[in-house]
């Protein structure tokens, strides 16, 4: 299981990384979500991978905290992805106003001169 | 006890004062003057009243714990020195008061003025008492930023602002060089305790990085102290008002500079770097400062450049470190502050009845003005230090230093003929003074008919020059015993008791003094003519001007220079700026986890699913995919990224995260909605982009594709390394454990989110919310390219019909779904404190509602129903937020403190009634508000390219009509 995840991890990562150095926006749009995807899932593993020990705890008694997941990197995780979200609606806006601007979609705001 | 705290209140008054001053009306001059001259006024009576205490060679603290842990207190102490400075700061401060009362105009803001002024003097008296290096630091910045304000009062003058500008740059410059020597002394002697620092002179002194200390802190005290190569600033403060003027340089602002020489030269002095830098520094600007004020021609002018001269005799002092010239140095400081007070007053009162402050000018006041006249002239006289003054009495006192020190080096051989050649000008500009002002013809041409200014103006001065003449003529019966308190709290207390005399007998001081006195008068009669034509300057040397090095320097380094820099490295393109971003993230992370990295002996695993791996190869295969297809084929790229974000999806869900799957998926929904509402916006990409197939090109992408997967692999190695580790036990045991008891809930990962942690969320909310503003303000005055104003294909003819009839039977189930999307977020936001869901979830799942209503329905026919007010629910969601944080302060407990209980409900039953629902509720609303306004604002574009397609309708008609008549 860790193998395939961190397999995963850098699939997601390296595919992030080679687009968000493309030039154009919708591509660097989508790197950030596959990057975003990535360091989710990163800093989740770093509580371990736990398989059916959700963290919901009995109404009251002695709580064993090894028969639960730990919850610290699953709240992280649960506000890192509402900022990416919220990041990538704005950079979803400011793409389509730097298009409705500049009339191209090359990061730079104007096509390269070669 | 008692006394630390009236050491506390003696610091706090003036600051008191300053916010009492700033809250009064703009015209309340007089209310503002008591305010402030009474805040004073209490701050000399603690001192009275400390006084014994004082006498007997005590020091008096005062501290309030404030951060142990950095050894950094509020603490303050109060010795002698200290003592004899800030009365000497008080009491003048007392009298700029009264006189700033006459001199500022009607018009001028008062409030500001005095708040500065209150302000400024606390911050001084602040750094008087500090007894933490580091705090002295704090204060001693913060007199800087207020003397900016207070020199740049007259705003609307461009002179006033430069001149503002120009003393905030070169003493908070010397004060960042200060800060750095402090930290290094803090380091050097094991803490940052003043008293700690004064002990260890012996270690400090021996220790290698003493030259650096020494040149860092010299460097703070010389640019504060107006010293030779930084004394440009301070006649450029001169464009102050001149209450602000009298107070800053005569007895606090340049003063700190030497203040801070003497009390620290047990520390660093004694060495004989030390006596060359700070001696050699203060003799060159004692006879610079008095040969160029001779030849100003502006009153203040004049007075600064003498203030200067002064300043430089001070610091010559106190680098000669026997006991006589500390001593000297302290009296000089206090008549110094004295006379020159008097002299800038009497120089404003000159300025405020004539209207000019030129010297060629001004003459044959003495008719009109007789005792302003009067005074100014016994004030000068002091300067010029003529006997029976206060002024002669230290400058004996310096010559004979300068005779009777030795230390066998060739500066201090020199010392007496460099002292005696520039008391020589000093004699002739005061004389210059006096003579131009008011003696010669009356002056005809003056903008103001000159004459006596009102009496309280001239009280002050009055006071000050009293004050010269009593100690002038009474040293030991006034300031001699405070004098030896003073010296023997910087020197020890075995340092034998001084006797200040008037009459020592016919010795060298005496025959320096008469030489210069006698030269003096020559020197001005014989040149005052061609000094009133000639330039501002000495012969020659008045083309070298330190202040226009310092603007050519200054426009080198904050213009020129940044700019030649940015064209060389810098681009404004930002692939080569993520590029060195990401180059950078990768190196860093090397460089840490370099040879640490290692696979743990024993590997942690979990049994590998073959179902887990035929998903993560689906979503490997989506995400490499999507990376391939989005440059040309953006549509597909868009699916094949939602289908990596549900493969992540289901794996928070399979490793026991159900809050965090089902925020992902809703999340995930709404982004690709959005995007797709977006891709409609951006240019048709059908034909190859030109020049994507140059070898140029690919080199890039493969250069890329390197960094993507050194990259990839990193951030691989490293999730195994740490995953196949046992976990570190860390807080999240406890948050397991308190959840049920301190939160009253059984979701730990909601209980951490809506209590433990709820002011992260607070922020996190906010941002959302601020984004949510961001994107409507920009899409505001959002204008479409022109290719995107026509109508896509699949929205003409009959396409369009076509489609329609697909999407009736979708769009019905759609619009029905409707209310069952609300009942699934009102159970998701209710069970959220015990089972997977919440806030969050729910709103974005009411969202994700209106979303389908948008994809069912047109945005005209939604737009018309719509019944949310995106902004609305937003704020009210905040205040809720804020106000169950606030609510717990009226319990006693700290913001944001939940309360839990269960509460029976008829017919459902039990139900969590904890504060940290109604916190909830806040997320949830603003969530939902922040959300609808994205998507509003998003599919609202929809209809503006509607209406420019109307418009370009309309013209084109019109344009054709015309042709055809032409």
């Amino acid at each position: 299981m860790e193998l395939v995840l961190s397999a995963a991890i850098g699939v997601l990562s390296g595919s992030g990384i080679w687009l968000i150095l493309r030039p154009r926006t919708f591509q660097v749009i989508t790197g950030l979500c596959l990057l975003s995807y990535a360091v989710n899932i990163f800093i989740f593993a770093m509580g371990r991978l736990t398989v059916g020990k959700p963290p919901i705890m009995p109404k009251g008694g002695f709580v064993n905290t090894a028969n639960y997941a730990d919850p610290l990197p699953q709240a992280l995780v649960l506000t890192a992805i509402v900022i990416s979200f919220a990041t990538t609606a704005l950079f979803l806006v400011v793409m389509i106003a730097s298009k409705g601007l500049t009339g191209t979609d090359h990061v730079d705001g104007s096509e390269p001169t070669k | 006890m008692i006394e630390q705290n009236l050491i506390l209140i003696l610091v706090l008054l003036p600051f008191l004062g300053a916010i009492l001053a700033a809250t009064l009306p703009v015209n309340a001059h007089n209310a503002a003057a008591w305010v402030s001259g009474l805040s004073l006024g209490a701050g000399l009576l603690l001192l009275a009243v400390l006084y014994p205490r004082i006498a007997e060679d005590e020091v008096v603290r005062g501290v309030v714990r404030w951060l142990p842990i950095l050894s950094l207190n509020l603490n303050f102490r109060m010795d002698g020195f200290a003592w004899l400075f800030t009365g000497l700061v008080l009491s003048i401060g007392v009298l700029v008061v009264i006189y700033a009362r006459y001199y500022l105009s009607k018009t001028d803001p008062v409030p500001r003025f005095y708040s500065f002024l209150m302000a400024f003097t606390g911050a001084m008296i602040g750094m008087l008492l500090s007894g933490n290096i580091l705090m002295l630091v704090v204060f001693w910045e913060l007199t800087s930023i207020l003397s900016f304000l207070l020199i740049g009062y007259w705003h609307q003058s461009q002179a006033a602002r430069d001149g503002a500008r120009m003393a905030l740059i070169v003493t908070a410059g010397g004060g960042v060089a200060l800060t750095v020597a402090m930290i290094v002394l803090g380091q050097i002697v094991g803490g940052y305790d003043l008293d700690l620092v004064l002990r260890s002179g012996e270690i400090i002194r021996a220790h290698p990085l003493y030259p650096v200390v020494l040149g860092l802190f010299l460097l703070g005290a010389f640019t504060k102290s107006a010293q030779f190569p930084f004394h440009f600033w301070l006649p450029g403060a001169m464009a102050a008002p001149t209450p602000v003027s009298a107070y800053l340089h005569s007895a606090t602002m340049v003063k700190m500079g030497v203040f801070l020489l003497i009390r620290f030269q047990p520390a660093l002095g004694g060495t004989e770097l030390w006596f060359y830098t700070v001696t050699g520094t203060g003799v060159i600007t004692l006879t610079v400062g008095a040969m160029i004020a001779l030849f100003r021609h502006d009153l203040k002018g004049l007075l600064a450049y003498s203030t200067i001269s002064h300043l430089g005799l001070i610091t010559a002092l106190a680098g000669m470190s026997s006991t006589g010239a500390i001593v000297a140095a302290i009296f000089h400081i206090c008549n110094h502050a004295v006379f020159k007070a008097s002299l800038f007053m009497a120089a404003g009162i000159i300025d405020h009845e004539t209207g000019t402050r030129d010297l060629r000018r001004l003459s044959g006041l003495m008719k009109a003005m007789p005792i302003t006249g009067a005074l100014a002239i016994v004030a000068s006289a002091a300067m010029a230090g003529v006997p029976l003054l206060n002024g002669f009495l230290s400058k004996e006192m310096f010559f004979a230093e300068a005779v009777g020190w030795h230390n066998g080096t060739w500066l201090d051989s020199a010392l007496p003929w460099i002292a005696t050649f520039a008391s020589i000008f000093s004699v002739a500009y005061s004389l210059r003074f006096i003579m131009q002002v008011f003696f010669g013809p009356e002056a005809t041409d003056l903008p103001k008919a000159p004459h006596e200014p009102p009496p309280w103006m001239r009280r002050p001065v009055e006071f000050l020059v009293l004050t010269c003449l009593a100690v002038g003529i009474l040293p030991a019966l006034t300031l001699e015993p405070v004098l030896n308190i003073a010296g023997r709290s910087v020197l020890g207390p075995d340092l034998p008791e001084i006797h200040i005399a008037i009459w020592h007998g016919f010795n060298t001081p005496l025959i320096m003094s008469i030489i210069a006195m006698t030269a003096g008068i020559v020197l001005y009669f014989a040149f005052a003519r061609r000094i009133d034509a000639g330039p501002e300057g000495p012969p020659i040397l008045w083309r070298i001007r330190a202040q226009k090095i310092y603007e050519w320097l200054l426009l080198r380094l904050s213009w020129a220079w940044p700019r030649f820099l940015h064209k060389l490295f810098g681009t404004e393109r930002l692939q080569p700026q993520l590029r060195l971003m990401m180059l950078i993230g990768l190196v860093a992370a090397m460089i840490a986890v370099w040879g640490g990295l290692t696979v743990a002996e024993k590997p942690l695993t979990n049994d590998l699913s073959p179902a887990f791996a035929i998903m993560w190869l689906v979503g490997g295969a989506c995400a490499i995919g999507a990376a391939w297809q989005a440059k040309y084929h953006r549509f597909a790229a868009l699916v094949l990224l939602g289908g990596a974000g549900l493969v992540t999806c289901v794996t928070f869900a399979w490793f026991s995260a159900p809050d965090l799957a089902v925020t992902q998926l809703v999340v995930e929904i709404v982004t690709t909605v959005l995007l797709l509402l977006g891709l409609r916006w951006l240019p048709k990409r059908r034909e190859e982009i030109p020049g994507d197939e140059l070898l140029s090109a690919r080199i890039r992408r493969l250069r890329d594709l390197g960094i993507a997967t050194v990259g990839g692999l990193g951030l691989a190695g490293l999730a195994y390394v740490v995953m196949t580790r046992p976990l570190v036990p860390n807080i999240g045991d406890w948050f397991l454990r308190n959840a049920y008891y301190e939160g009253g809930g059984t979701n730990t990962v909601n209980v951490i989110l809506v209590d433990f942690r709820a002011f992260d969320t607070f922020g996190e909310i906010t941002v959302l919310a601020i984004v949510g503003l961001t994107v409507y303000a920009l899409l505001r005055r959002f204008r479409p390219g022109a290719e995107s104003i026509a109508l896509p294909e699949q929205q003409q003819g009959d396409t369009a019909d076509r489609l329609g009839n697909y999407m009736l039977v979708p769009a019905t189930i759609m619009r029905w779904m409707f209310p069952v999307t609300l009942v699934i977020a009102a159970y998701l936001f209710f069970r959220g404190h015990d089972l997977p869901g919440g806030g969050f979830s729910a709103g974005v799942t009411v969202a994700i509602g209106l979303l389908l209503q948008y994809i069912a329905a047109n945005v005209r026919w939604i737009e018309a129903r719509i019944v949310i007010l995106p902004i609305r629910w937003m704020g009210f969601g905040l205040l809720i937020a804020a106000a169950t944080g606030i609510g717990a302060w009226l319990f006693g407990y700290p913001f944001l403190t939940a309360h839990a209980r269960y509460v029976d409900v008829p017919l459902v039953g039990k139900v969590p009634m904890a504060t940290a629902m109604a916190f909830d509720l806040g997320v949830f609303l603003a969530v939902v508000g922040a959300t609808v306004l994205l998507l509003i604002a998003i599919a609202h574009q929809s209809l503006r390219s509607a209406r420019l397609r109307e418009l370009e309708e309309e013209k084109t008609p019109e344009k054709s009509a015309q042709k055809e008549a032409v």
